[in-house]
């Protein structure tokens, strides 16, 4: 038995299992195999993050902050949750493996995943021209027409990032503002590689054996036409990831996990949640960083309050 | 990444195209997070099964050809070749079980 396990490996994770293990909590920190670091491992260049003013790369910043959870004692494993067990007093977290874990308390920081435009073609040409990874997929479309779709963050740094390969990056956007920074949509906006298609909808995907174009439709007018060209970064937000919890813990209107107040206790005695899992509106590493803090100290609390025989049961 | 093998635009007809055993050849690049997060998890795969299935890493990169000529654009994408054609493709970092699925035919 575990006095803490903690589900996922990005900032919220990570911060969770550094303040756990610097509390001798020993956090098993379950990462994914595949998605370990979570979504910044498929970033560039972080601007933002405090403390580094040159800038770090997503995936560099994801190794510190599990070398430093590593660091004072946290276990770290590369497997994905395949089912949770939270309702009882132990808590029990099965992985690929076969293996199930217990644990007194858990923390649930899944993140979130891409959002899909929820077209049939997407699929279907999803690695044949659609792309979900800027960075991994940008190399391809060298002097290429490509389009990002999105009006976010996301979007502008793709956008800016794929013009290092790409001849014209469209960036195609339901409305006519975009909800991305003012930096990223000044970069964007001056960016002469780059044309914006306002109030647009991509409502089909063209292509038999890869992406050839896309259809937009036009959000006012209703107004169809086709833009030819070959490859669709597709940017237009994230959905928290539930799947695992559904039916265990309460959900908040806007899906996340529902929490108390300002503290990241969930519905269940023992389960916390952090990270963008919890969070429908600010998700930034820094602030899903310190939603792993309050979690790691609300499930450092709860450890404390149980009985001595209890707390000495789980290693 | 990977510890399998390389293949090269060079080496490909060879290791690859003329091979009696199916090759998976895993399309990677050093800036590809996702496929550094899959290559040891090939690595155990081809512990496990590579009496039947050989397993071999082309740096898309360094290897524009080969990646053109299978009209690569999403990495990591990962190519099964038989007798010279291919039979099977996995795109995208996949968790062991779920990679082990799509690749049973071969190693099943």
């Amino acid at each position: 038995m575990r006095q803490v396990i903690i589900i996922g490996s990005g900032p919220a994770g990570y911060t969770a299992a550094i303040y756990a293990a610097r509390a001798n909590f020993k956090p098993l920190v379950i990462a994914s195999s595949v998605e370990a670091g979570g979504e910044l491992m498929n970033t560039t260049e972080v601007e933002n993050f405090p403390g580094f003013p040159e800038g770090i790369m997503g995936p560099e910043l994801m190794i510190k902050m599990q070398e430093q959870a590593a660091k004072f004692g946290a276990e770290i494993l590369m497997d994905d949750v395949t089912s949770v067990d939270l309702t009882g007093d132990v808590k029990k977290v099965t992985v690929g493996s076969g293996e199930t874990f217990e644990a007194l308390s858990v923390i649930f920081a899944t993140g979130s995943a891409n959002r899909k435009l929820g077209l049939p073609s997407e699929d279907r040409l999803s690695g044949y021209g659609v792309s979900w990874c800027a960075t991994c997929d940008g190399f391809f479309f060298r002097q290429k027409t490509i389009a990002v779709v999105g009006g976010g963050d996301s979007a502008m740094e793709e956008a800016n990032f794929l013009t290092r390969f790409a001849d014209k990056v469209y960036v195609i956007h339901r409305k006519d503002t975009l909800r991305a920074s003012k930096i990223m949509q000044d970069r964007a906006l001056n960016n002469p590689k780059i044309e914006f298609v306002w109030n647009a909808a991509v409502t089909e995907i063209l292509g038999d054996a890869a992406v050839t174009g896309v259809t937009v439709t036009d959000t006012v007018t209703g107004e169809k036409r086709d833009i030819a060209l070959e490859g669709l970064f597709i940017a237009i937000g994230n959905d928290p990831r539930t799947h695992l919890i559904h039916g265990q813990v309460d959900l908040a209107p806007e899906g996340t996990i529902a929490v108390h107040g300002r503290s990241s206790k969930t519905n269940l005695t023992g389960v916390f949640a952090a990270g963008d899992v919890v969070d429908p509106t600010y998700r930034q590493a820094v602030t899903a960083a310190a939603s792993g803090t309050v979690a790691a100290l609300d499930a450092e609390h709860f450890l404390q309050s149980l009985p001595a025989d209890v707390l000495a049961s789980a290693v | 990444m990977s510890a399998a093998p390389a293949v090269t635009d060079a080496t490909f007809a060879a290791d690859v195209l003329a091979s009696d055993k199916p090759v998976l050849v895993d399309f990677w690049a050093e800036w590809c997070g996702p496929c550094r997060a899959v290559g040891p998890i090939l690595d155990q795969i081809l512990a496990e099964h590579g009496d039947k299935l050989s397993i071999v890493k082309l740096n898309v990169d360094e290897n524009p050809q080969t990646a053109a000529a299978y009209q690569i654009t999403s990495i990591p994408a990962m190519k099964v070749f038989q007798n010279g054609e291919v039979v099977k493709t996995v795109i995208g970092a996949k968790p062991k079980p779920a990679l082990e699925a799509d690749l049973a035919a071969f190693i099943g």
